[in-house]
């Protein structure tokens, strides 16, 4: 038995809308046939993984909450995939965005003032795209790989943000907690509505994801990310500069990091710590691919996302699962998306028998 | 002391050897396996729960090996059959193996390892100062010489072995000069992966003989790095396989001895001399346009 693929003629509108959803479906699938090796009922452990955290209102806040982030950081990363930069580094731009975004409320908590969130959230911003530089000016300057750079920078802004709340930044009322003082009310991100604690985060996540979808849709800027992406070549015939490329993707995806970072930081979290992130950085890489590198599909994938950090967690005091679960089914729905991607571009034929009684079948 | 701590370096070292000799001959058939990571911790988890369960942690090496191996199937039928991006599908791989070996190595977290025992070579062992570093080592170091020295007659010496560059290099060429193009790319996945599990291995059966959550520590990202440091050359892979061996430990030593730093600077070291050694390798654009094989990361369909 053999795989062959057919070029399609033209790439294939059908598949591009039920290419997605069919890897959903493989998805849950699998899912289920993992539940039932666990020992678990599987219709039950769905449920619980993907309906229950829908029913409630505070748990469509926490959605929200968790939704932002990726929504935001995968948007940035449409941008440098579709322009054929690797940016694999988002969780250390989140890092870095986090803590230059905190500068003002653990080392002047005095200043109370309502500029204070406004600055907050443009040094975050600005943090994100200056980490973002590195692997940038790196590959610009020293043709150095960015892919292996900018995943080694996020260990080492990891490692940095636990020295800064283990050392210097540690509040020195906490009890010897590596955590930084609690931001005071000015620098907190207020909640969006009355009834939970969903924050301003999801909005800013709405608003870059519609505002990249019209330049990649109406702007000139989006035809050059479009073009050196698909050809460097072709690109420097229309006088595109795939230099400037690259820092303009690394920057814009840095700075929609670093402001992801600051966001859940001041809106969720209230301090710096240790661990700020449970991989929306890595992540958002599936949701980008999910949404098939096109902002308004991430929106929907990144909830679909969010969903499975809230499926997890709901699944875990539930049903008794480990929270592990959750990797194992966002790896699995990167595998199937790449996979179903391939009924785009080739129709995909399996061939039974012997490679001779193929080809004489052929002619 | 001296001693001691070159015992360390091997012992730190043999993991990014292996793995990095592992993806050099995937990348000289032209795929660009970015999974590293993930088949090194799915190595791990394999070699531990074979290890336990057989009691034999030789039997555990083969497990390791051969999880590394499996895992390594499915990025090459997404990349090889399907055509699917191979920087995406690497990352894939990662993503899912670090997932995976948590949930499949849940059970076994807290409990003491087996550690697999050194082969000590009769006389030569006795032998002061080498001996001990040389032979009396366990069977992870030895087949990493092998396989330096195996890859290396391998790829220059061996008719095959020039067949797989020749795909690396341009596979439009070797598909019309009559050489299966895509199985050729999938022994070499497999070889890779095989690797990256017996690295894996090592870490969880020799380096610390237990079964902790990613415990790869970014090895696999390193072990990709040392490739590119390497040239694609094997013996360059040896040589900065215990460069890098050494700067983790001797951070580790630092830590130890308390010199000033905080440790968390300390412990940044390996990745931060990862970035510096990438930049003084690729900083010349001829050289490295020279060294990387050409067709590395692009995708291939014949044409029938």
């Amino acid at each position: 038995m053999r795989i062959e693929l057919e070029k399609r003629a033209s790439a294939s509108s059908l598949f591009q809308i039920v290419s997605p959803l069919l890897a959903l479906a493989l998805t849950l699938l699998f899912g289920a046939l993992m539940f039932w090796m666990l020992g678990k009922n599987p219709g039950h452990a769905l449920y619980a993984f993907f309906i229950e955290p829908l029913l409630e209102v505070w748990s469509l806040h926490e959605l929200a909450i968790k939704a932002a982030p990726l929504i935001l950081i995968a948007v940035g990363l449409s941008v440098c995939y579709r322009s054929n930069n690797w940016n694999i580094g988002a969780e250390g731009q989140f890092t870095i965005g986090a803590i230059v975004g905190s500068i003002l409320p653990v080392l002047v908590p005095q200043w109370h003032s309502p500029m204070v969130l406004p600055l907050m959230l443009i040094m975050g911003a600005i943090g994100g795209a200056l980490f973002a530089a590195i692997p940038a000016l790196l590959k610009t300057r020293f043709n150095t790989n960015e892919i292996l750079v900018s995943l080694m920078l996020v260990y080492i802004a990891q490692l940095f943000l636990d020295w800064l709340v283990r050392g210097p930044w540690r509040d020195p009322k906490g009890f010897n907690f590596p955590q930084t003082i609690s931001f005071a009310k000015e620098a907190v991100l207020p909640e969006l509505l009355e009834s939970g604690r969903a924050h301003w985060a999801i909005v800013f996540a709405l608003v870059a994801a519609v505002g990249v979808w019209f330049m990649m849709r109406y702007m000139l800027k989006g035809f050059e990310v479009t073009v050196l992406g698909r050809s460097e070549r072709a690109g420097r015939f229309a006088g595109f500069s795939s230099r400037r490329m690259v820092w303009f993707s690394m920057m814009l995806s840095g700075a929609f990091a670093g402001l992801a970072g600051i966001s859940e930081v001041s809106g969720s979290i209230n301090h710096l710590q240790p661990s700020i992130s449970p991989g929306y950085g890595f992540t958002a890489i599936i949701v980008a691919f999910l949404g098939r590198l096109n902002p308004l599909g991430i929106i929907v994938s990144g909830f679909i996302l969010a969903l499975t950090y809230l499926g997890g967690e709901a699944a875990q005091l539930s049903i008794g699962v480990s929270d592990k679960v959750t990797r194992v089914f966002q790896g699995l729905l990167l595998f199937f998306v790449l996979s179903c991607d391939t009924l785009i571009l080739y129709r995909i034929r399996i061939i039974f028998g012997s490679d001779r009684a193929a080809a004489e079948g052929r002619s | 002391m001296i001693e001691a701590i070159l015992l360390t370096i091997i012992t730190a070292a043999t993991p990014l050897v292996i793995a990095a000799i592992g993806e050099l001959v995937t990348e000289r058939a032209g795929v660009l396996n970015l999974g590293v990571e993930g088949m090194m911790i799915m190595g791990a988890v394999c070699a531990f729960a074979g290890s336990y369960l057989t009691g034999s942690p030789l039997l555990g090496v083969l497990c390791g090996i051969m999880g590394g191996a499996l895992f390594s199937l499915l990025f090459g039928f997404l990349t090889l059959t399907l055509v699917t991006n191979q920087v995406a599908t690497g990352l894939a791989l990662t993503i899912l193996g670090l997932g995976l070996s948590g949930q499949i190595g849940e059970s076994f977290v807290g409990i003491p390892g087996v550690k697999l025992q050194p082969i000590v070579f009769p006389v030569l062992s006795d032998i002061p100062f080498v001996g001990p570093l040389l032979f009396k080592q366990d069977i992870t170091f030895y087949l990493s010489i092998a396989l330096i020295i195996g890859v290396n007659w391998f790829l220059f010496k061996s008719r095959t072995g020039l067949k797989m560059r020749a795909i690396g290099d341009n596979h439009g060429s070797a598909h019309a000069l009559g050489i299966n193009v895509i199985r050729t790319r999938y022994l070499a996945v497999m070889f890779g992966g095989a690797c990256a599990g017996l690295a894996g291995a090592q870490l969880s059966l020799v380096y610390t003989p237990q079964w902790v959550e990613n415990m790869s520590a970014g090895r696999g990202w390193i072990a990709l790095a040392l490739v590119v440091f390497a040239s694609w050359r094997p013996w360059r892979v040896f040589a900065g396989g215990y460069i890098f061996g050494a700067v983790g430990i001797l951070q580790l030593h630092a830590q130890a001895f308390g010199i000033g730093v905080p440790s968390q600077f300390l412990s940044m070291l390996p990745y931060a001399v990862t970035i510096v050694v990438l930049i003084i390798i690729s900083h010349n654009r001829r050289t490295t346009l020279i060294n990387t094989p050409a067709s590395l990361g692009k995708p291939f369909v014949p044409d029938r």
